[in-house]
């Protein structure tokens, strides 16, 4: 590292080292780490509203930062660069939104099977015509089963921490596969909040290529002179064993981050007044809505919970389960149409029934607080001043 | 027709459904249970001491003389092999074989059981495999064979083998032989 920075390792960078309180957007926050996490390369297509957070990433590039930083001729090319940057065994970043993710997505779900460790920034909007650009997570239902592990940044200090753990967490021998960090467009990347950060002269430990379940393609040195990934496409029964295995390799693969979900960020999900009769459970954005719907409710002493997700992938089925064991009904506020995490809760607990769908804000609408306090009224059999209205 | 295993054909019912990872730093896996390393350490000795054409499988990481930890770990290998009574069949690379395999003398992570049936093996260890090829090959062994798998990892197990040590460096691998010899005096092998 040129600029002479001291090295460590991220439990340190995350949990012990010194830090200071700064007033900073969130494509801000992801780039500072970024900054922090001695990347080797970075690639991208710039598109709205990520390019705030790769512009940013150029600006460290050129201050020495990152070694190698360049635009790719669109969003299938970067994809594709970065998994043939990560066989050199390097560390990688890059990101995207909306439309360009799904334009990447092709080679992005082809990234855990190839075992391509990096970190990708999901800073999220409207996906579908009329073109737009504002702020809508449904493009995050289309990462659900594309085998990356995928965290969900609630404002700018998860924006900071979520990428900085990215980093350990997709190199980790028995995870190794990509980690994607999302958080809203503009709501949280364009926007400014408090983030508690670490001093940009520590950064983390450098990747060792060697400690990887895959070699790393250096034709010079032995044992690398091998094909890693060769095709499987006999039409006999052993090549659908070996596609089989494989696919479940990348999920074991996906179940194992949970731990180090666990050792860097404290768990895949907060609960507060965990003896409540009625929960609002929500992820990213959503979440911050959430939880001051959940303060509104404690004023009002009403017996609500509150449950943010971090993790969408792999997703907390038993810690949700247990979380909502006693509750009478969850009220799953979401900032997309179709409520994603509506149906992953329904499918991991066994009383689907208590799940109330909504409230849903989509197309860039901003989520109320009261929209979700309506729930909350209706949820616990009490009248609203809108809902009378 | 091979011998299969308690899976039959389907390669699903592999360990992590069953909510076994790979073991706490320190520890190893014996089947479901997390045990200590010399624990794990005299059960694949004792297994591949009483089971049928026991053999070794090592992988590009020990067989290839790139650093010389793998000169070391090459060299106690074949002690390995001399104390377990063991033959060796190497994996030294990850291409599938096509048209066909040459069962006698290679193993291949992407269809091992062609390699196990053959040799009608009952007890192996996988060692030097790199990490993602050692964990297919195991979830196929697992569901196609009833051979009992063993994997001693330089890095963090495998829990598709019925037996894993983690963190395993030329030291362990020498700690490990002494274990076997113990166990192999102990029943007179």
């Amino acid at each position: 590292m040129s600029l002479n920075k001291t090295l460590v390792s991220m439990e340190y960078l995350l949990k012990e080292a010194p830090r200071e309180k700064h007033f900073i957007t969130g494509a801000q926050a992801m780039a500072e780490a970024v900054k922090r996490a001695s990347v080797d390369m970075a690639i991208a297509y710039p598109i709205t509203p990520q390019s705030e957070v790769m512009h940013l990433v150029g600006d460290i590039y050129a201050q020495g930062h990152i070694k190698e930083y360049y635009r790719a001729e669109e969003e299938l090319g970067t994809m594709s660069a970065i998994a043939g940057a990560a066989r050199a065994g390097v560390r990688l970043f890059t990101a995207t939104s909306g439309p360009g993710l799904l334009r990447g997505l092709e080679a992005i779900v082809s990234w855990p099977g190839h075992r391509v460790p990096c970190v990708l920034g999901v800073l999220t909007r409207v996906v579908n015509a009329p073109l737009s650009i504002q702020p809508d997570n449904i493009e995050m239902a289309y990462l659900l089963h594309s085998g990356v592990v995928l965290l969900h940044a609630e404002n700018q200090q998860d924006t900071f921490d979520m990428t900085l753990a990215a980093f350990a967490i997709t190199e980790k021998v028995d995870v190794y596969i990509p980690v994607a960090v999302a958080t809203e467009g503009f709501f949280v990347t364009h926007a400014k909040g408090y983030v508690d950060m670490t001093s940009e002269e520590l950064a983390f430990n450098e990747p060792d290529p060697y400690a990887a379940p895959v070699p790393a393609m250096d034709n010079e040195v032995p044992p690398a002179r091998i094909q890693r990934d060769a095709p499987v496409q006999k039409s006999n029964f052993m090549s659908y064993l070996i596609h089989s295995v494989w696919q479940q390799e990348i999920w074991d693969s996906n179940k194992r981050a949970m731990k180090y979900i666990y050792q860097y960020l404290g768990g895949p999900i907060e609960v507060q007044n965990p003896d409540a009769d009625v929960f609002v459970l929500a992820s990213g954005c959503a979440a911050a809505q959430a939880r001051e719907a959940h303060r509104y409710a404690q004023e009002e002493e009403l017996s609500v919970g509150f449950i943010k997700v971090r993790a969408i992938r792999p997703f907390p089925k038993e810690e949700i389960r247990a979380a909502l064991k006693n509750a009478k009904k969850v009220i799953i506020p979401e900032h997309n149409i179709i409520g994603w995490l509506a149906t992953e809760v329904k499918a991991a607990i066994p009383n689907s029934g208590i799940v109330v769908d909504g409230p849903r804000v989509y197309g860039g609408m901003t989520l109320p607080v009261e929209l979700i306090m309506e729930q909350v009224y209706m949820a616990l059999g009490m009248k609203s001043e809108t809902l009378q209205a | 027709m091979a011998n299969l295993g308690p899976a039959d054909y389907s390669p699903y019912p592999v360990a992590t459904y069953d909510g076994i990872l790979t073991p706490p730093e320190g520890k190893a896996l014996l089947l479901t249970d997390i045990v200590d390393e010399e624990v794990a350490m005299r059960e694949i000795a004792r297994v591949m001491l009483t089971s049928e054409n026991a053999t070794i499988f090592p992988g590009p990481q020990v067989l290839y003389a790139w650093n010389e930890e793998a000169k070391k770990k090459a060299t106690l290998i074949k002690e390995m092999a001399e104390v377990l009574n063991a033959k060796m069949i190497p994996m030294y690379d990850y291409r599938p074989k096509y048209p066909k395999i040459d069962a006698e003398v290679e193993i291949n992570p992407n269809h091992p059981n062609l390699t196990i049936w053959h040799n009608n093996i009952k007890a192996c260890i996988f060692i030097g495999v790199h990490c993602h090829y050692a964990n297919v090959a195991l979830k196929i062994v697992r569901a196609e064979t009833d051979c009992y798998t063993s994997a001693m990892c330089a890095l963090s197990g495998h829990e598709d083998a019925m037996a894993t040590i983690r963190d395993q460096h030329s030291e362990d691998l020498a700690r490990f032989i002494q274990v076997a010899r113990e166990v192999k005096q102990e029943l007179g092998k």
